[in-house]
């Protein structure tokens, strides 16, 4: 039996009923990370020594009954944004690459206490801020079916190191797509949950209003396990969901949060939107081609399948980088060579301190961003832009719920392309964003989306399918994924194979 | 000077307020405390730290709202304010612009028997920032963030004072209200109240405002008056040579009693607000809020009337008690336990007041309980001790709140009631001072003074004045 062939669920089982050992499941993956990560550069961190020692201690309370978690004993990879107390958290950026949190994230200690086994920290694109993992201060993450080509971002170190089984599962962060695209271009599959399911208390800023923590895993089962378990009201959290709250938007009820009882392999009379808006210009043939052919499996098991326009498409890129960029333009103030971090070696007055440690701390994708943010708030534009892209964000959330009122869930691409050539989309960065089209509205509307594999362009590449739900009702699209998952079967990277891995 | 001018001035008045933990986390507010050690994730700006209101702040802010008369925010939220400043551990301070939490308020001011109204624009409710503290050794700032995330209140007022004196007059009135509510001590010197003066001057009649500047740092209600008549002069004298006011944020050394511009609207900087994604709207409900205004305590107005009616003492008294929120309730509560209301003025106004100036002590920081000014006010009544005793008492009651049965106790300072004991000594003293008799029997009344001294000072105070001398008019008359 190979360890790494199997999901987190199916790993997670094993250990339950001895037959597999934490300390020899964690080894395997060590292992794997020894053979590939200089191909991949999946990872900031790996710390083998404190995983093994974690592995050991997890057994003892598996042994002892204490845990008894699907993911108990399985080992995870945490993308670089997430705070680990104790352990290096850079958000693959120079201006904290030497910033080791008191603390950790919600997430990442809901996970701890599943019994889960921290391997390493996942490389991204720096602050989180892109969509190819290049912009990292440790490197371009390669994406495992194609060291040639980026693997997506900003989580692209968790999406291959899922894809290359260098972890069976991973977390993610999603403000514009940063889960669901590089699910897609290593062909593996990602959940962003509805705004408010995950606490992101301990995830560094980028944002806030559109940050979500979630799964990236090798299919839709062990993303419902993992979700399930990260899911939790936080009171640290002042925009986490908590069933007490008396609104959650016009009609709209929790459908729960018990995932894993969305796992059905039926789809009859579930009522399924196709978004014609999502198949015009820009969008690839061959991702077209295979989105198309998924919404016709879903239909031959008996989903009712319909086109519609949902509008406003076109006005949630700008809207989307203009909130983002000015909540991130605040939100990495704290960023300045005072408290923590990188400090510049000389300067002459505070002044020139905080200019110079910024100017070479951050990166020129984050001082970008950090630039056009403070741009649109500045006084005198805030109104023009600011106001402006939340009322868009406001009519875009209503063009999802007039569509949620008549479908259960959306259907379409994930990006307009398959994973492109590193190096290729840094040169044009307005190029680059328009390529967040079909992911960054689902955050400006909060509602759920999933990114699952549904097929390969003309190289090879992976394609992905994205299904968006109403919020809070990530079961209807976990349901639908789950169905469309059933017809086909996991693909490897050839890679694996090749190298005999 | 030819021409008459009028002074226009408005107020930013910050209060710290006193609740037990800072305003986005748990930590403790209280003063003091080795730098650094009040601090978490949270108050210190760490990356992935996010902060959630404390509510105990809302209550306290719409409790002030609710007491100057101001309208309540039923749907009011926080915003950032983005500067760079090492104090500052986000480089933002979360404070509220767009929906402050109480507007349009107004409070009654009185001076010399005028009254008129001071309106309220705005009170927001805001976090504080932490102490930099120089390091003249190493020539380097280091940074206490204990303070960062106290919570604040600012209270803008409308430009509706005139002088000095309607500034102090505004000021106390906040204070007490404040203090009244328990929303916070309110100490200038301990910088639990903070006043920056907006001021401008205008020709005396003209309806246009003047261009305004803006005084900080000042520490005192003296403070305050010095700097504001040193402003409205440094205006009247720019303006009469001909020369522009700039509108200017100035800071006051009240040493040197001189002012100097810290920054001009031309290098005002552009705090970028927006609304912090990382709080919800705080929704006011109609329960909430009345639940507030029930818990609202007696204001200074209110039992200022109710003083009026229910206590036989003079207007001048209710005025200096009242004046502290402190001193009333230890009136109140003395009364309460059975003590005249008269008596309780008296011991108030006249030893406490003798005994607060000599320790040079305010009102607030009074520390002695009522129920052992009530126990002593017993005593007296009861003729157990005498005036002068129980004026010895009192002096350990107000250092250390002693219990003073036990204290007359221990130190034997009961009054001898024993007449036999007291006619004793009042013979002896007789037989010992027979010119004094003489002098008495001859008519010098006076000379009975010197022999009821003499008896007390034999009886080493223990003795009541009244008894000895009605014994000694006994035996000088046989």
């Amino acid at each position: 039996m190979e360890i790494s062939k199997l999901t987190a669920v199916e790993l997670g089982k094993k250990i339950k009923s001895g037959e597999l050992k934490v300390t020899d499941v964690t080894k395997a993956y060590l292992d794997r990370i020894e053979k590939l990560e200089k191909d991949i550069k999946a990872f900031v961190t790996v710390d083998a020594e404190n995983a093994m020692e974690q592995a050991k201690e997890i057994q003892g309370k598996i042994d002892s009954g204490e845990l008894s978690s699907p993911l108990a004993g399985v080992p995870v990879a945490i993308k670089d944004n997430m705070c680990t107390e104790g352990m290096l958290t850079s958000c693959s950026s120079k201006i904290l690459s030497n910033f080791i949190p008191t603390y950790t994230a919600d997430a990442v200690l809901a996970l701890k206490s599943a019994g889960t086994v921290i391997i390493g920290k996942t490389n991204m694109d720096e602050f989180a801020m892109g969509s190819t993992s290049e912009t990292s201060y440790y490197g371009a993450t390669k994406n495992p079916w194609d060291l040639s080509k980026v693997p997506g971002g900003s989580s692209g170190g968790s999406a291959a190191a899922v894809a290359a089984e260098l972890a069976p599962y991973a977390l993610g962060s999603d403000t514009g797509g940063s889960i669901r695209q590089p699910a897609a271009f290593c062909g593996v599959t990602g959940i962003k949950p509805t705004y408010g399911r995950v606490s992101r208390y301990g995830l560094i800023a980028y944002g806030s209003s559109l940050d979500q923590i979630g799964p990236i895993a090798k299919d839709v089962t062990d993303c419902a396990a993992i979700l399930e378990i990260i899911c939790r009201h936080d009171p640290k959290d002042s925009t986490s969901y908590n069933e007490n709250m008396d609104y959650i938007g016009d009609g709209i009820t929790d459908k729960g949060s018990d995932f894993m009882s969305a796992l059905v392999d039926d789809v009859k009379g579930m009522k399924i939107g196709i978004p014609r808006d999502y198949f015009g210009e820009g969008i690839d043939e061959d991702v077209k081609k295979n989105v198309l052919a998924a919404a016709d499996i879903l239909r031959e098991k008996g989903a009712v399948i319909e086109e519609f326009d949902l509008g406003m498409v076109e006005y949630a890129i700008p809207a989307y980088y203009i909130i983002a960029s000015a909540e991130a333009s605040s939100n990495l103030e704290r960023f300045d060579g005072v408290k923590y971090g990188y400090r510049t070696a000389e300067y002459n007055d505070l002044h020139n301190m905080y200019k110079k440690s910024r100017s070479e701390g951050f990166g020129p994708e984050v001082q970008r961003r950090i630039m056009l943010g403070s741009f649109v708030l500045s006084s005198g534009y805030y109104d023009a832009y600011y106001v402006k892209a939340l009322k868009t964000k406001a009519l875009i959330k209503k063009a999802f719920d007039d569509a949620f009122a008549k479908y259960d869930v959306i259907l379409g691409p994930v990006a307009p392309t398959t994973a492109p050539k590193i190096g290729e989309s840094l040169s044009d960065p307005l190029k680059m964003y328009l390529g967040d089209i079909y992911t960054v509205s689902v955050n400006l509307a909060g509602i759920p989306g999933i990114s699952l594999p549904c097929g390969f362009d003309k190289n090879g590449m992976p394609v992905g399918l994205q299904l968006l739900g109403q919020t809070f009702d990530e079961k209807s699209v976990i349901r639908a994924a789950y169905s469309f998952e059933c017809s086909r079967k996991y693909e490897r990277p050839a890679l694996l194979a090749e190298r005999g891995l | 000077m030819s021409k008459t001018y009028e002074t226009v001035i408005g107020l930013e008045v910050h209060v710290e307020l006193a609740t037990k933990t800072k305003i986005f986390c748990g930590c403790s507010t209280e003063f003091g405390g080795a730098p650094n050690t009040h601090t978490c994730p949270v108050c210190t700006g760490m990356p992935g730290s996010l902060p959630v209101l404390n509510k105990a702040v809302v209550e306290k802010a719409i409790a002030v709202g609710l007491a100057t008369n101001c309208n309540i925010t039923r749907n009011c939220k926080f915003d950032r304010k983005n500067y760079f400043y090492p104090d500052n551990p986000q480089n933002y301070q979360i404070s509220q612009l767009y929906y402050p939490i109480c507007r349009d308020g107004k409070v009654e001011i009185e001076v010399e028997g005028k009254k008129k109204f001071v309106r309220i624009h705005e009170i927001h409710m805001e976090e504080d920032a932490g102490k930099l503290v120089h390091d003249p050794f190493t020539d380097s700032s280091l940074v206490d963030f204990n303070r960062s995330g106290v919570p604040l209140i600012e209270i803008v007022s409308e430009p509706d004072m005139r002088s000095a004196e309607e500034v102090i007059a505004y000021l106390e009135k906040l204070r007490l209200i404040i203090q009244y509510l328990g929303a916070s001590d309110c100490k200038l010197n301990e910088g639990s109240m903070r006043a920056d003066v907006n001021l401008s001057v205008r020709e005396l009649g003209s309806e246009k405002f003047g261009t305004r500047t803006e005084t900080k740092n000042l520490n005192s209600f003296k403070a305050i008056a010095r700097a504001i008549e040193n402003e409205r002069e440094r205006q009247i004298d720019l303006i009469e040579s001909g020369e522009k006011v700039i509108q200017e944020t100035r800071r006051w050394d009240d040493t040197k009693e001189y002012s100097y511009p810290m920054r001009s609207k031309e290098d005002a900087q552009d705090y970028r607000y927006f609304p912090d994604p990382d709080l919800v709207p705080i929704i006011i409900s109609d329960e909430w809020m009345e639940s507030i205004r029930a818990a609202q305590p007696e204001l200074r107005d209110e039992k200022r009337i109710r003083y009026r009616e229910e206590y036989d003492i003079p207007e001048y008294d209710i005025d200096i008690i009242t004046g502290s929120k402190k001193m009333a309730d230890i009136f109140e509560e003395t009364i309460s336990l059975g003590a005249s209301p008269k008596k309780v003025s008296n011991w108030l106004m006249v030893e406490t007041m003798r005994l607060m100036k000599e320790h040079e002590l305010d009102a607030d920081e009074l520390k002695f309980s009522a129920k052992n000014l009530a126990a002593l006010i017993d005593l007296v009544e009861a003729k157990t001790i005498n005036g002068t005793v129980a004026k010895e008492v009192f002096e350990k009651i107000f250092t250390d709140d002693i219990d003073p049965e036990k204290y007359v106790e221990e130190n034997g300072l009961k009054t001898v009631n024993d007449s036999g004991a007291l006619t004793k000594t009042i013979e002896e003293i007789v037989a010992a001072n027979p010119k004094s008799v003489e002098d008495y029997k001859s008519g010098k009344e006076k000379a009975i003074g010197f022999l009821v001294g003499q008896t007390m000072k034999a009886m080493q105070g223990k003795a009541d004045p009244g008894e000895v001398n009605r014994i000694l008019k006994e035996i000088l008359s046989k």
